[in-house]
């Protein structure tokens, strides 16, 4: 079945629609990566048996000859409460279910679906109030999901699904209604910043590609999410495929280019699985191919896997990477948008750029500037990671203060610990803390502090969090990934690794600090790419926060924390312990003697701290200092 | 244990990725899929087919942390020490997955060729962290004991 025309999509719109109409309760089992791992298809199997055992007419596939009423049932993509998974969502009651088994499934058709009960040992609850529905909970409610706004409640697999709730419309809109530079001056007007990290304006951008001369350009889409702790694009890759090829598609209009392509980082399966589907489905309805809707506009997108290199998150390092060569940053310029992808013009965007320029180009650039900041507008996917309550992806207006997004989305720190400090923008971003908790969030306020919202990962860091350690983990990352292409980066970043390593072993000097300040100076300012230039962020923000915390490791040899393992003492409490033996039996390195019934006691000098003596005594009597 | 080469398979592969350009990357990902390593005995093959030098495919497959130019395990567990797995403590469990498998930094492959451990720059599974792989397939919140009991049932034969 091709779509041939205007008329013929927006009969195909309706009639999905009505078809969709008749499922009198819908079931969206979600089938996010984190879902998944918790069991989630299992679940999505056994109700379809269920299902089909009671002979309720159920629905997978939409189908428009079949009549009368259905009940359907849909895998979802990522709703973003993944603490709580799996989640089942049931509608129209609006239902959320959490952590939901193979063994609810029966009560859950027997009361959810055939009848309109809540189960409410199934709902969120907090303070001993339930929340049955999920736009009530609190982690929903705090939130304004717009680019999120199917993840969790379309078939993340149906594009007609995608298409009956007005899905590529604004395609139409772009091909049928408006000129490309019509295109081009809603994204401009719009202000539409990249959501890459960069924060660059995607009209200009946009523009540029549009003037250049050649014939052939290329839109290219950035789905190498490679910040640790960061999943918002490979959700919206999962979850709601068709909302970033669309923008894509409208990318490709107005910038006059004819192919696409989509680089994924390999470690997202789940996402390449889904966007190939979302491609071939489009193609076979021939949203995507030749003279597209009779038009003749003709346009192809293909999927580059990646193969494990942070540095290709890099404009110039992706492009090199599609064409198959070492993912290595170049110097600039000529800028991507002028020769990018096989030397082209390229129009690069990364995915959440992409999935927001849909819902622009219906609604107008007024609407858009209308949320969030007035030179940050719109909104922003967070990761939400770490020491914190409510694990998940979550999206808000741009200005949205940490406060609000760690304590009253994310339900403050775990374990009712203190909060410490929150790293932004993984790498390359750097620490924010308790002062900056009422900072509205948007790319100039967090530029101002020294961090950058970066793609948009939020690692909460609880009391017992070391910085130090923190600093040093980051630059272990950036050293592994660096390119080894600018000097700078490839040495710089590893000789403060060795001095951080020093640091957290207890080997470190006061004057350590100046030089790594120093060699963070000099990286940022002569660094060739992106990654080396803010590889020393996290550094030089752990230091101007947490510089205490680094004087106590190198001056009183102590990790305040109790987190560096050299830097620990073990000692047992002669009061408490009944010679019992079984500590000296599990140390591996022989460390511990004694009498039996008589305290035992560790020999400093051959203690290696692993702390496996502390978890084995029954008496508690085994302390760190 | 060496694997033949049947270079059939190869050229399959190669038929596959007509291109302006050869994509080098994704030819070495389609022959690790089938080998879970790269064979190095198909370097000078590959360099005569595509028309580039030997050492331009070797730098490509040693600039990507997923190409191996030694055999993996059957079995190949991933701990994944992106940041919100490392603050949920993933390290002691790639600790306890070595010490079980007589594995050190270096060393990441058994002998027998049955399992390989190795750490991932970030799963984006963050919400169930710490996460581990095995084969593609996420086990969530694990702790040490977890992964060990986990690593038993593979050795068994149960886990799949």
């Amino acid at each position: 079945m091709i779509i041939k025309d205007r008329n013929e999509l927006i009969d195909k719109r309706q009639s999905f629609f009505n078809e969709l109409e008749k499922q009198k309760k819908k079931i969206y089992v979600c089938a996010g990566t984190g879902c998944v791992a918790g069991g989630s298809l299992e679940i999505y199997a056994k109700l379809k048996n269920i299902l089909e055992e009671k002979q309720i007419p159920c629905e997978i596939l939409l189908d428009i000859e079949k009549e009368g009423d259905k009940v359907g049932l849909k895998q979802s993509g990522c709703h973003g409460f993944c603490e709580m998974g799996p989640l089942l969502r049931i509608e129209p009651a609006k239902l959320l279910y959490l952590k939901v088994s193979v063994d609810d499934c029966e009560e859950i058709i027997e009361k959810s679906i055939l009848k309109d009960e809540v189960i409410d040992r199934l709902v969120y609850k907090k303070n001993g109030v339930s929340y049955p529905m999920q736009e009530e909970i609190p982690f929903y409610k705090n939130q304004k999901r717009l680019v999120l706004e199917d993840c969790g409640q379309i078939d993340a697999e149906s594009i007609e699904e995608y298409i009956a709730y007005g899905g590529y419309s604004a395609l139409e809109k772009c091909l049928f209604d408006i000129t490309e530079e019509d295109i081009i001056k809603i994204i401009s007007d719009s202000t539409l910043r990249g959501r890459g990290g960069g924060g660059f304006p995607a009209g200009r951008k946009w523009t540029q590609v549009r003037l250049q001369k050649d014939s052939v350009k290329y839109v290219v889409c950035n789905g190498d999410e490679g910040d640790p702790g960061a999943f918002m694009d490979r959700s919206i890759m999962e979850g709601d495929p068709h909302k970033m090829l669309e923008g894509m598609m409208i990318a490709g209009v107005a910038s006059g280019a004819k192919e696409g392509y989509i680089y994924v980082r390999a470690e997202y399966p789940l996402a390449v699985k889904r966007l190939k589907q979302a491609i071939d489905d489009a193609k076979r309805i021939g949203i995507l191919g030749e003279n597209i809707l009779g038009t003749d506009f003709s346009f192809d997108i293909k999927i580059v896997k990646g193969a494990g290199a942070f540095v290709c998150g890099e404009g110039s390092a992706l492009t090199v990477s599609i064409e198959g060569d070492r993912g290595m940053p170049r110097v600039k310029p000529p800028r991507t948008v002028e020769q990018g992808l096989y030397g082209k013009p390229t129009l690069l965007n990364n995915v959440e750029t992409f999935a927001n320029v849909p819902m622009i180009i219906k609604n107008g650039a007024d609407w858009y500037k209308s949320i969030g900041q007035e030179k940050s507008p719109g909104t922003k996917a967070f990761a939400l990671t770490g020491n914190i309550e409510n694990t998940g992806l979550i999206e808000v207006p741009m200005g949205t203060t940490l406060r609000e997004i760690i304590f009253d989305i994310g339900g403050g720190v775990r374990n009712g610990k203190a909060f410490k400090a929150v790293q932004i923008g993984g790498p390359s971003g750097g620490c924010l803390t308790e002062e900056h908790l009422d900072l509205p969030l948007d790319f100039d306020s967090l530029k101002k502090v020294g961090a950058m919202i970066g793609s948009g990962g939020l690692v909460v860091m609880d009391e017992d969090t070391c910085m130090v350690e923190v600093a040093r983990f980051f630059m272990n990352f950036t050293q592994n990934e660096s390119c080894g292409k600018c000097v700078p980066c490839r040495e710089g970043t590893r000789r403060m690794r060795e001095i951080l390593e020093r640091i957290v072993q207890g080997k470190g000097k006061l004057e350590d600090l100046d030089i790594l300040e120093q060699l963070a100076q000099t990286i940022t300012a002569t660094a060739l790419c992106g990654l080396g230039k803010t590889a020393a962020n996290p550094v030089v923000s752990t230091l101007k926060y947490f510089k205490d915390e680094y004087i106590a490791h190198i001056v009183d040899k102590k990790c305040p924390t109790k987190t560096c393992q050299a830097l620990r003492t073990i000692y047992i409490d002669e009061e408490l312990c009944k010679g019992c033996t079984k500590c000296s039996r599990i140390c591996p390195v022989n460390a511990i003697s004694g009498k039996v019934k008589e305290p035992f006691v560790i020999n400093q000098d051959k203690c290696i701290k692993c702390g496996a003596c502390i978890d084995s005594c029954s008496f508690n009597a085994i302390k760190e200092a | 244990m060496k694997q033949t080469i049947e270079y059939e398979k190869i050229d399959e592969i190669l038929a596959q990725h007509s291109n302006q350009k050869p994509p080098i990357v994704a030819i070495l990902q389609d022959i690790q899929e089938e080998y879970r390593y790269l064979p190095k005995e198909i370097f000078p093959y590959l360099s005569e087919k595509l028309k580039v030098s030997i050492a331009k495919i070797y730098s490509v497959a040693t600039f990507y942390e997923n190409f191996s130019l030694s055999p993996k395990g059957e079995y190949i567990i991933k701990i994944c020490d992106g940041t919100a797995c490392h603050v949920r403590k993933s390290i002691p469990i790639l600790d306890a997955l070595r010490k079980e498998l007589k594995l050190y930094e270096g060393k990441n492959t058994t002998d027998d060729l049955k399992f390989t451990v190795e750490t991932v720059s970030c799963l984006g599974a963050c919400g169930l962290a710490p996460v581990i792989t095995v084969n593609d397939k996420v086990y969530a919140a694990m702790t040490p004991e977890k992964a060990v009991k986990l690593l038993n049932e593979l050795r068994n034969g149960e886990g799949k």
